[in-house]
């Protein structure tokens, strides 16, 4: 991480208080990765370790098969999984790209350009970061419904475009691009097209590589539960939804149901692995101003 | 006549301010559209429906304040909910956010490599979607639940709680798997802004007179991140209001007795299952109201940090 400086020398630092804060840190570490270490160990054990009397946390024989036992629960299934996996993606990538482009190109006039009416906007959209989707979920329902994109993915994708801490971010971020360099590219006769596309884009690129994260991170783990109200087609279903299906399926499934979990977990902690320290920077860059 | 040519100035150079800026214009576009269209249309027409009474095939009729009055007198459920909803968010709100804190601040003074894992350690639950699911084995109601079994191992119980059926339990269980969850885009936004406080601060409080760490705390690293505080309580505050998802799929809906019920699993009831859109949208209302007034007096608390 580029953040990192180095400490000066702080002050009448207690050893009793550090090390006991640091064994709560521990501890509380543990807890938290104690679930997720549950998860990858249960993907790889054997039907019989599974149901293990007391149960083991660690994996002893590790095996497969919860893997293949997946593939042919699928292979029997009318919709092919690659179904699932299609739609999925497809969501998730139209989704981020949409959103990341759509979100990037109102946070610069926002952050940027004095227009007439740009506090009232924005300040809508710091409202809205205080309500959850829950609250407008039936008007959205009727709303999606009248646009009559009911069993669409554009259900899921459409609203997806307007999420609202994207946008917040990207303007937050947007303002410390100096504007010396935007007067200079409007001088040599830049429109603002230009300058949003060729001279902000590439400068705040860790701001939307961030948006990426948490567009797909949203896309990847809430689609199922936006999908299964506004689709009703098993051949337009996401992967979470097939996933919580074999979930009900009881305890003849559990080893395929493992397996699942760990897929689906997977990628988002994969994608924030590789991006972790941009995340940070646009963070702490961005300042989060009022 | 004078005003009115006054008036009639500042809208031409309103309407000139606004053909001089016609690309801020086309750029915002495309978001706002889709904004107005799924966010802030949709809180309007809750509010509207909210008097009304409409079940999607007849028009709306309006009932005025009927629909409140039945949450508030005779809906003895929605008072459960709401029990539980502000007990759960009394609980977690506060004690999410200021674990979020702790934590990126613990961090925070660990080498790189270290943070890095770290981070991900306690911020990977918050993104791993299902995985919560987990949780469902730990606390299975048969012996091979690994919570019954340790216990039944250890002596302390002679046969397995039915934990998630169990009214004195799921409530419990939601704020504790609610806990693991909560380390999210707050706990990042904490962490990238203790990384951003100004180290001469420190030094400059050295000399003033900061005597320990809990002062350096209060008087220097708590007022820099101001921002990221309030940010990160907005995020905290919409989560902890907003349980229901984990709720449905845990413990099951509705639960045994309403145990684990909150105004938004009573909301998704009305709103989804029984089509009483005016009466959901009341439930919608009043969530919203709490949110928006939690928000401002937390505003006002962060407002006196370091003072």
């Amino acid at each position: 991480m580029k953040l990192t400086l180095k400490m000066p020398k702080r002050l009448n630092r207690s050893w009793a208080v550090d090390i006991l804060l640091f064994l709560l840190l521990g501890g509380i570490a543990f807890f938290m990765a104690l679930p997720l270490v549950f998860t990858i160990s249960n993907a790889f054990k054997p039907i019989d370790e599974i149901f293990v009397f007391p149960p083991k946390l660690l994996v002893r024989n590790p095996t497969f098969k919860n893997f293949t036992d997946l593939v042919n629960i699928f292979s029997d299934s009318w919709v092919p999984f690659s179904r699932y996996v299609f739609n999925t993606f497809f969501i998730a990538i139209v989704g981020t790209v949409g959103h990341v482009i759509i979100a990037s190109a109102a946070a610069y006039p926002l952050a940027k350009i004095k227009f007439p009416g740009r506090n009232i906007l924005f300040n809508m959209v710091v409202m809205s970061l205080m309500f959850t989707a829950y609250v407008t979920q039936v008007p959205n329902y009727m709303t999606i419904s009248w646009l009559h994109l009911i069993n669409t993915y554009w259900a899921i994708i459409l609203p997806s475009f307007g999420m609202t801490l994207g946008l917040y971010l990207m303007k937050q971020f947007m303002e410390q691009v100096p504007d010396s360099l935007l007067e200079a590219a409007k001088i040599d006769g830049a429109s603002e097209y230009r300058i949003f596309w060729q001279i902000v884009m590439p400068i705040v690129k860790p701001a939307w590589l961030t948006l990426v994260i948490f567009s797909l991170q949203n896309l990847w783990t809430n689609g199922s539960v936006t999908s299964h109200k506004y689709i009703y087609s098993e051949q337009l279903k996401t992967v979470d939804y097939v996933f919580g299906q074999i979930a009900s399926g009881g305890l003849v499934r559990t080893g395929p149901v493992s397996a699942v979990t760990l897929l689906m977990m997977a990628v988002p902690i994969t994608v924030f692995i590789v991006t972790q320290s941009n995340i940070i920077q646009t963070m702490s860059t961005s300042g989060l101003k009022e | 006549m004078k005003t009115n040519s006054a008036f009639q100035g500042k809208f031409g150079r309103l309407g000139s301010d606004v053909k001089k800026h016609k690309h801020a214009y086309m750029l915002i576009a495309p978001y706002f559209l889709i904004f107005l269209t799924f966010t802030v249309f949709p809180v309007l027409m809750s509010v509207c429906l909210s008097f009304t009474s409409y079940n999607m095939l007849e028009p709306p009729k309006w009932v005025g304040w009927q629909n409140f009055a039945r949450l508030f007198v005779q809906d003895d459920i929605f008072l459960i909910a709401l029990k539980n909803t502000l007990l759960f968010a009394l609980i977690t709100g506060p004690i999410s956010y200021m674990a979020c804190f702790l934590f990126a601040w613990l961090i925070n003074e660990l080498r790189p490599k270290l943070r890095a894992v770290l981070t991900l350690i306690l911020y990977a639950p918050s993104i791993s979607g299902n995985t919560y699911l987990i949780w469902q084995t730990l606390f299975a109601s048969d012996s091979y639940g690994y919570a019954n079994s340790f216990l039944i191992k250890w002596g302390m119980i002679l046969e397995p709680i039915q934990w998630l059926q169990d009214p004195r339990f799921v409530l419990a269980i939601l704020i504790l798997v609610q806990l693991w969850l909560s380390l999210g885009t707050s706990f990042l936004a904490f962490i990238a802004g203790l990384q951003n406080v100004d180290r001469t601060l420190y030094e400059a409080g050295a000399i003033d007179g900061v005597r320990n760490r809990w002062q350096e705390l209060w008087f220097i690293t708590l007022p820099a991140m101001r921002p990221q505080l309030l940010f990160g309580a907005v995020i905290q505050i919409t989560l902890a209001f907003s349980v229901a998802e984990i709720s449905i799929y845990m413990i099951g809906f509705p639960s045994v007795d309403y145990a684990a019920h909150t105004i938004v699993t009573h909301l998704v009831d009305y709103g989804s299952i029984r089509f009483e859109m005016g009466y959901a949208s009341a439930i919608a209302t009043v969530l919203f109201t709490i949110m928006f007034v939690t928000n401002l007096l937390t505003r006002k608390l962060l407002g006196k940090v370091g003072e």
